[in-house]
């Protein structure tokens, strides 16, 4: 890449353009920051990988009237632009109502029958799983060197032990408590960790692939479809598929879905206070718990819900 | 290198003095001296060879002892003379004249001696030289002392530490008598060794020092030594690695799970001097070990210099590695620290979210209905955005025209497979073998023909390059079965293999003797095998190397009983016209009637079955 060389034509033709007393031209401009916005539509596509890309996320970064243009026309395509830097390259977030954004609704379509709100639910609980595991410590989350790991057995084992410790606070699943209804009754009044504990955590189709309505089934998918979004790059197939995360899904977690999920808990009344280290212990060596999924790299931290901390 | 110096001489009776005798022993008998003995070589092998050398240093002093004293002589003035120089020189002289029970005479070294020393000071007179030579002659001789010989004391050290002193007794010229009562001279075994083998060293050369001193390394156990030493330091510096990167690993994720105030420095510095001490001290082993090395002739020393060699190199890599990791250790920490402790405010303002207690674990917590908002709520933004799929028209309606793949549960039926026998192609062609066989066939009983020939023609009468080409080769491979020892297969096809056996008929003078012509011809009509004998003529082809073989015909007759088999190959060879090595027709001879003894065991090959690999080192393709 001959960057000195581009960088001494800009200048030229800034200096040619800025003649007359007038800026580059709008058009031009416009041009350029859309094809940003653009690329920051092809998720897996990094700055590294190309010398265009590059070159306009330092434009962006060194020009703010740029960014300004680049954001404006962003907004218009009903589309936030959440971060950009040189890793990461643009990292974009839907509104509600854009085009671009992807709803559970269309990521659980094929889920259907009787089960149909149910699989809706554990496919987007799958997905915060993930998110949660990956980034256990508050800290995981601002940090931006932080890369987790994460595979499909260690959510599955880490939402099972969540769920384990709430069945302990409800006293046993065989005494339904109060406002623990059964479900037969009112199934959406089913506590969400019940749902999911009674799911089978495997299971095998007649042609030998994983049960896509298993737990392991739904967090691969969930995994698979995280893959397509440039969040997550497998690493290996140890733990039912290892994988580990990319800038661009720790900003998206960080800026848009743990907030936009706290506003729903918020409006639904619940508030929890978390402490500064956060409500996961990071233990050094791989517990029994997630002895099927932890990878083995000590940097990996491996994570488990602390007795405690579970608070409604 | 040294050469080992006997410790006593072995061949006792001329010199019997020559023992090595523990002094303040109150028994000079044998038995305590190989008791001495036994106990000097428990002192181990470091403390042998300085004996030895200590008894090679000793053998010289007489003759510096020379120089030393021909200035204090009475009556003459000898300093101009080399006398260490001149002593060499008797001692070549005596040792040159010496045969098996023999030596020389006073007056023959003399003779020789005198002007050697008249060289030396051209202007003195004849008389001086003579005597001059002759004090030398006496002085090697010791005539002065009782017993004609010269004593040194040495002494070793026992593994407690006790300094034992021993006496060295040698002689550098005896004089014996012969049964005529002459006298003459003959060096001691010590005299040569030392002062005719010995000392004859280059001592410049840097190769012989690097040979003798990588030999005392390696003998002592030095190098060994070195190696171990070095490779427990590279232990070492792997272990501190280890705990150096386990300190940086933790700092990285948190600085305060580290004692950077005591702990670790301390570590560092210590580490740092091992590295320091390992470094330079391997660097000189690596310089000197190298040099060793690179000058060696004997392969086991080369090898193990080499071996030392890589390890240190290996050793010093690491060395260097852990010290770059030390230097930047500090560096790490500074980093660290900046970054964890004095870090702004995380973006977004304080802390991130915890996401296991403030959103995954409230809603699961949740019943279904209030999870699932939550849940949703989070997805967009976790998968991020994505440009929506819009096929075109014309794929959009190919996409729904198109029929249903129909899935049959047994799947594909599986094609009916007509198989063809397949035959491997001839590997000659009809035309080559059509040629072959005439050329073999057309040789006359009486006229064994030379391969050379053979192919000659068979070039010559080839249609084409190809077939001369195939023709060639089939010839040779024909001519070289025709070497088997397997002739019996041919002869089989008879169908009496134990009524057949094979004779070679070579020439006229061969049959003249033997009524088997119309005889093999009765037995089996038609089947004249060949054979093929190599008489060591060299073939001379482009196309082949090897022998050029005689190939001739045999005629299958009556198998004659085994002792008379015996005399037919016998005969044969003793008949053989074209003038065969009389030991490798035998051997074909003995072989053919070997083959004929055979049951039929390769009774089922055909001709054409390949050669074997003891034929192809006859003939092979060039």
């Amino acid at each position: 890449m001959s960057l000195p060389v581009e960088a001494a034509e800009d200048d030229a033709g800034t200096a040619t353009r800025s003649w007359p007393g007038a800026g580059p031209p709008v058009e031009a401009v416009a041009r350029d920051a859309a094809e940003l916005v653009a690329f920051g539509l092809r998720p897996r596509l990094v700055p590294a990988r190309d010398a265009r890309y590059r070159e306009l996320v330092r434009r962006y970064l060194h020009e703010s009237g740029f960014a300004a243009l680049t954001h404006a026309v962003a907004d218009g395509l009903g589309i936030v632009v959440l971060d950009v830097s040189d890793r990461a390259g643009l990292v974009a977030g839907g509104t509600a109502e854009s085009a671009f954004t992807v709803r559970i609704s269309d990521y659980a379509r094929r889920a259907g029958g009787e089960h149909r709100a149910a699989d809706r639910m554990l496919h987007a609980l799958a997905q915060l799983a993930i998110a949660a595991l990956a980034f256990p410590r508050p800290a995981d989350l601002t940090d931006d060197s932080y890369v987790g790991r994460v595979s499909v057995d260690g959510v599955d084992a880490f939402v099972r032990e969540a769920a384990r410790l709430l069945e302990t606070r409800a006293g046993g699943s065989a005494v339904p408590g109060p406002g623990d209804p059964t479900p037969e009754d009112e199934p959406r009044l089913e506590a969400a960790w019940r749902l999911y504990s009674r799911r089978p955590a495997t299971g095998t189709t007649r042609d030998a692939r994983r049960l896509s309505g298993s737990t392991t089934g739904i967090i691969a998918r969930a995994m698979g479809f995280l893959v397509e979004s440039g969040c997550l790059v497998q690493v290996g197939e140890e733990g039912g598929g290892t994988f580990r995360t990319t800038p661009r899904y720790q900003v998206q977690v960080r800026e848009l879905a743990a907030d936009a999920a706290m506003e729903e808990l918020l409006a639904l009344g619940v508030v929890t206070v978390a402490a500064p280290d956060g409500g996961l212990r990071v233990v050094p060596s791989v517990p029994d718990l997630l002895d099927a999924g932890a990878p083995a790299s000590s940097a990996d931290p491996a994570a488990t819900p602390a007795e405690g901390r579970v608070d409604v | 290198m040294c050469p080992p110096i006997p410790t006593e001489p072995s061949d006792a009776p001329p010199y019997p003095d020559g023992a090595v005798r523990v002094l303040g022993a109150a028994e000079p008998t044998g038995g305590r001296d190989g008791s001495a003995v036994a106990r000097g070589m428990a002192l181990g092998a470091a403390d042998d060879g300085m004996a030895r050398r200590l008894k090679a240093l000793a053998l010289t002093a007489p003759l510096h002892d020379l120089d030393a004293r021909k200035r204090l002589l009475d009556g003459a003035d000898f300093a101009v003379y080399a006398m260490a120089e001149l002593a060499l020189h008797a001692i070549d002289l005596v040792t040159v004249a010496m045969d098996f029970d023999r030596g020389a005479s006073h007056d023959q070294v003399l003779r020789r001696l005198t002007p050697l020393a008249g060289a030396q000071a051209p202007r003195r007179p004849a008389a001086e030289h003579e005597r001059a030579a002759r004090w030398v002659l006496d002085n090697l001789i010791n005539v002065g002392s009782v017993d004609r010989g010269f004593d040194t004391v040495y002494g070793t050290y026992h593994p407690d530490g006790r300094y034992e002193r021993r006496r060295f007794d040698f002689k550098l010229l005896v004089e014996l008598a012969d049964p005529a009562g002459e006298i003459y001279l003959r060096a001691t075994d010590e005299a040569v060794t030392v002062l005719v083998g010995a000392l004859d060293t280059d001592v410049t050369s840097a190769q012989v020092a690097a040979e003798v001193t990588l030999d005392n390394l390696i003998r002592r156990g030095r190098l060994s030594d070195a190696r171990t030493a070095a490779e427990a330091a590279r232990y070492r510096t792997v272990q501190y690695a280890e705990q150096l990167r386990r300190s940086l690993e933790g700092t990285r994720r948190d600085v305060l799970s580290v004692d950077w105030l005591h702990t670790l420095p301390a570590l560092v510095d210590e580490a740092l001097g091992h590295v320091e001490a390992r470094y330079r001290h391997e660097n000189a082993i690596l310089t000197h070990i190298r040099r060793y090395r690179d000058s060696a002739e004997d392969p086991a020393h080369k090898r193990a210099a080499a071996d030392l060699v890589t390890i240190v190199a290996d050793c010093v890599r690491r060395h260097t590695q852990l010290q770059a990791r030390l230097q930047e250790a500090f560096a790490v920490f500074r980093a660290e620290q900046d970054r964890q402790q004095f870090a702004a405010p995380a973006a977004g303002g304080g802390t991130g979210v915890d996401l296991y207690t403030q959103l995954l674990a409230p809603t699961l917590a949740r019943p279904l209905g209030e999870a699932s908002q939550v849940a949703a709520a989070f997805f967009p933004g976790a998968a991020g955005v994505r440009p929506p799929r819009a096929p075109r028209l014309a794929d959009l309606v190919d996409a729904l025209l198109r029929p249903p793949a129909e899935r049959d549960t047994l799947g594909a039926p599986v094609p009916e497979a007509e198989l063809v026998a397949w035959e491997e192609p001839p590997r000659f062609g009809d035309d080559a073998w059509t040629l072959a066989l005439e050329l073999l066939d057309e040789i006359d009983p009486e006229a064994p023909r030379r391969l050379s020939g053979l192919l000659a023609e068979a070039r010559a009468l080839a249609g084409s390059a190809a077939v001369a080409l195939e023709a060639g080769q089939l010839l040779t491979l024909l001519t070289l079965h025709a070497m088997s020892p397997r002739l019996a297969a041919v002869a089989d096809r008879a169908g009496q293999p134990q009524r057949l056996g094979a004779k070679p008929r070579h020439g006229g003078d061969g049959a003249a003797g033997q009524p088997d012509a119309a005889d093999g011809a009765e037995a089996v009509a038609g089947e004249r095998p060949l054979l093929a004998v190599d008489d060591g003529t060299p073939l001379d082809d482009p196309e082949f190397a090897g022998a050029d073989l005689l190939v001739g015909r045999v005629t299958v007759t009556d198998r004659p009983d085994p002792t008379e088999a015996e005399t037919a190959g016998a005969a044969a060879a003793e008949t053989d016209v074209a003038g065969s090595r009389a030991a490798e027709t035998e051997s074909a001879g003995t072989r053919a009637t070997d083959a004929g003894t055979e049951t039929g065991i390769g009774a089922g090959e055909s001709g054409r079955a390949a050669p074997t690999a003891t034929e192809t080192g006859l003939v092979g393709a060039r």
